[in-house]
């Protein structure tokens, strides 16, 4: 996983409707085979094409104007991402260029699923979203700041998310430095509990 | 029909549960108290669990001696605490992974290109239910396009891995949140992850199931372990009775419309209160099921006599509960939760959704509120309008929500000796699992479906959603006892309003959306 820029500087592309669904983001008819790309044509379809099967562009929705057409920041309503656990959603947006998405909240598996793949999800007031899309914004993920327009707003994340986007981590790599720890816990918890621990199958 | 007996109290009748066939019997009662089947279950244990005793008993590392009252979740959580990241998150130990042939093969393929090895297959399971066809006579082809990959693809790669596959023509196929309660592969104090939303269904057994994308599947198989940061502790009291005609799909739908699909956003929710502790075990998982779509990480259900009666002698599940660290599992009288919900269940009603969030759900005979303008459009309704008595076009009773025995009955009851609706287009049966239609059949339950007008199916997610193979009609209106009313979630342009399976069951009668205490049952059997 690569690093996040440091800092991120793109125009945010205002997609402010709220409970924004993974169903939407990659409808499962559009995740077409076992890998894990070839997702981005279908990320938004219901929304991005007139007609799905033609692929004829809706000219009304955001990411076809000629402004967004590489975005790399989504400004979203609230609730981005509810609904299934499908990281496909996330493997399109970050197949299309999504770098960070900032939200006035976002579904808990999908805010998950972000931070797995390298895309900073950054929870901040309505207000505040409504006010920089559409404008040159600054991600600053050290110093936990967005800045657009002369204003700088801080935002919260919490140390474990920001340091596996800052530094590119892969979460398996860094959990089996620890394997130890959890070789010494699993020989106790099967003495404890051994019921939990079955046969291959 | 058949009750589970108390062995301490003769006077406490546990509702019936839809009974592994490959199980024994624990003791069982007819209606008469007189006692019919005893099997090779430990009454011994059950008695023990009895005993008011919450003692921390939990010796496992991580685990804290008991000062202060804790919570439900602090006891399962802290007892999984494996150790503690170097940012400052917790490593979670995880029992049980499940996964499903839609994200199955994906994660193990992309777990075996990075070298990288399943930890404890024997703890992994995996199902075929997304996408598989759903039809009489099915095969490994799919009628979405492309399909059957998916299922061929995880069937090769659970066999390398050693995971056991409930596949197709497996006679536990269903779905995962059906069979694994079947199995007993959900146990009390379990951490249990899928890489499906609605994992939280199975917290009804008094374990932290949630759901998880496929790159933390691949951590919780590799390592055995998740890096979480804790969440916060809701408990949602559900007090009094529910009214005759109201189930677990109404009580989550008016905690959702009451306080939003955010409402439990960084929570862990603990059910609680009489209404709850009323609920049967399949009326537990349909309320923990809509945990998701209330923003929670997940939704639990301290587990009790039901519990344990539900689970003994299935396939995975241990042979006696004798070990007093199930007894720990409760919530301590004192324990202090974030944040506390309550809620009169008594003047709760049948619930139907209106637009397309499930926070937009409203009492059925109630009118049409305002709402963003976006949902009105896409539904077709307008403010002010009475939702009952809307023509629907189809009618599908089935998921991971409502597709239990008990679902079916109480469906069954409305339907029986009536016929659907000349307007309705499309009316599916779809089973959880293959032992509920095994079940259903031996009750009569199909032939009731059918002369009514339904489709009876093999069990599958089926047209919960859209896969892009079998669809409904277009531009039809949905009444749908699933979880997610969402823009195009059943297919392109497709409105769906969601509700119990009683209120699907009156309304394809109806052929518009219906009130079920309107229906009466005509027949004998319920």
């Amino acid at each position: 996983m690569t690093p996040f820029p440091q800092p991120l500087i793109a125009k945010a592309a205002p997609l402010m409707a709220d409970n924004v669904d993974t169903d939407l983001i990659i409808p499962s008819r559009e995740i077409k085979t076992t890998g894990r790309t070839g997702l981005a044509e279908g990320m938004f379809a219901p929304w991005r094409y007139a007609d799905p099967i033609t692929r004829a562009e809706n000219p009304d929705f955001i990411l076809n104007h000629a402004d967004y057409r590489q975005a790399q920041i989504l400004a979203v309503g609230a609730n981005f991402g509810c609904g299934s656990s499908r990281e496909h959603a996330v493997w399109a947006l970050a197949e299309f260029g999504i770098k960070a998405i900032i939200g006035e909240s976002f579904g808990s598996i999908f805010r998950g699923n972000c931070v797995r793949n390298g895309v900073l999800p950054i929870t901040l007031d309505r207000a505040i979203v409504e006010a920089l899309g559409g404008h040159d914004v600054t991600i600053d993920l050290a110093a936990q700041t967005v800045s657009f327009k002369g204003q700088s707003h801080a935002f919260a994340i919490d140390s474990e998310a920001k340091e596996m986007l800052a530094h590119g981590l892969d979460a398996i790599d860094l959990s089996l430095t620890q394997a130890d720890a959890i070789d010494a816990w699993t020989d106790a918890d099967r003495a404890a509990r051994p019921w939990v621990y079955l046969e291959q199958a | 029909m058949l009750y589970w007996q108390c062995p301490r109290d003769p006077s406490l009748y546990l509702y019936e549960q839809s009974r592994n066939c490959d199980g024994p019997q624990i003791q069982a009662a007819t209606d008469e108290g007189k006692q019919v089947q005893r099997g090779g279950f430990a009454l011994a244990g059950l008695r023990e669990l009895m005993k008011e005793d919450t003692r921390q008993t939990d010796k496992r590392p991580g685990a804290q001696p008991q000062t202060l009252p804790q919570t439900l979740f602090a006891k399962i959580w802290d007892g999984h605490k494996v150790a503690q990241t170097t940012a400052g998150a917790d490593l979670i130990a995880i029992d049980r992974v499940f996964l499903h042939e839609r994200t199955g093969a994906s994660a193990l393929r992309n777990m075996a290109a990075t070298g990288r090895k399943v930890r404890d297959p024997g703890r992994v399971f995996a199902v075929t239910d997304h996408i598989v066809d759903t039809r009489p006579g099915r095969t490994d082809k799919t009628l979405m396009t492309g399909g059957q990959s998916f299922i061929t693809d995880t069937r090769a790669a659970c066999e390398e891995a050693g995971i056991r596959l409930f596949d197709v023509h497996d006679k536990m196929q269903g779905i995962t949140h059906v069979i694994s309660p079947e199995l007993g592969i959900i146990l009390p104090g379990l951490t249990l992850v899928a890489p499906d939303s609605h994992t939280c269904t199975q917290g009804a057994f008094g374990a932290l199931t949630w759901g998880i994308g496929s790159s933390e599947a691949e951590h919780a198989m590799v390592t055995g372990t998740l890096r979480l940061e804790r969440p916060k502790t809701m408990r949602v009291t559900f007090t009094g009775t529910l009214a005759p005609g109201v189930t677990a799909k109404d009580m989550a739908l008016h905690l959702i419309s009451e306080h939003s699909t955010g409402g439990g956003a960084g929570h862990a929710v603990e059910f609680a209160g009489e209404a709850v502790s009323a609920l049967d075990m399949e009326a537990r998982m349909t309320l923990c099921n809509m945990a998701i779509e209330f923003g929670a990480f997940g939704g639990f259900i301290a587990p009790d006599l039901k519990t344990f009666a539900y689970l003994g002698g299935r396939r995975y599940a241990p042979r006696e509960w004798s070990s007093p660290y199930w007894r720990t599992l409760k919530s301590d009288e004192d324990a202090v939760f974030d944040r506390e919900i309550t809620i009169d269940a008594s003047q709760i009603a049948p619930m139907v959704s209106w637009g397309t969030s499930p926070e937009q759900a409203i009492a059925v005979n109630a009118k049409v509120p305002a709402g963003p303008e976006r949902a009105h459009n896409y539904i077709g309704l307008e403010e002010g309008v009475q939702l009952a008595g809307t023509p629907i076009d189809v009618a599908f009773i089935g998921s991971c929500t409502n597709s239990r025995i008990s679902d079916l009955r109480r469906a069954a009851a409305i339907v029986e000796g009536r016929k659907i609706s000349p307007h309705i287009r499309k009316a599916l049966v779809v089973p959880g699992s293959m032992d509920v239609k095994r079940h259903a059949e031996r009750e009569g339950l199909d032939k009731i479906f059918e002369a009514a007008g339904f489709e009876w199916r093999m069990s599958g997610c089926s047209l919960c959603f859209y896969a892009g193979g079998e669809g409904f009609p277009e531009n039809s209106r949905t009444i749908s006892s699933t979880n997610r009313n969402f823009e195009g979630r059943q297919g392109p342009r497709i409105k769906t309003h969601i509700a119990s399976p009683e209120t699907v069951a009156a309304s394809a009668i109806a052929g518009a959306i219906a009130d079920p205490r309107d229906f009466a049952p005509k027949g004998g059997k319920t």
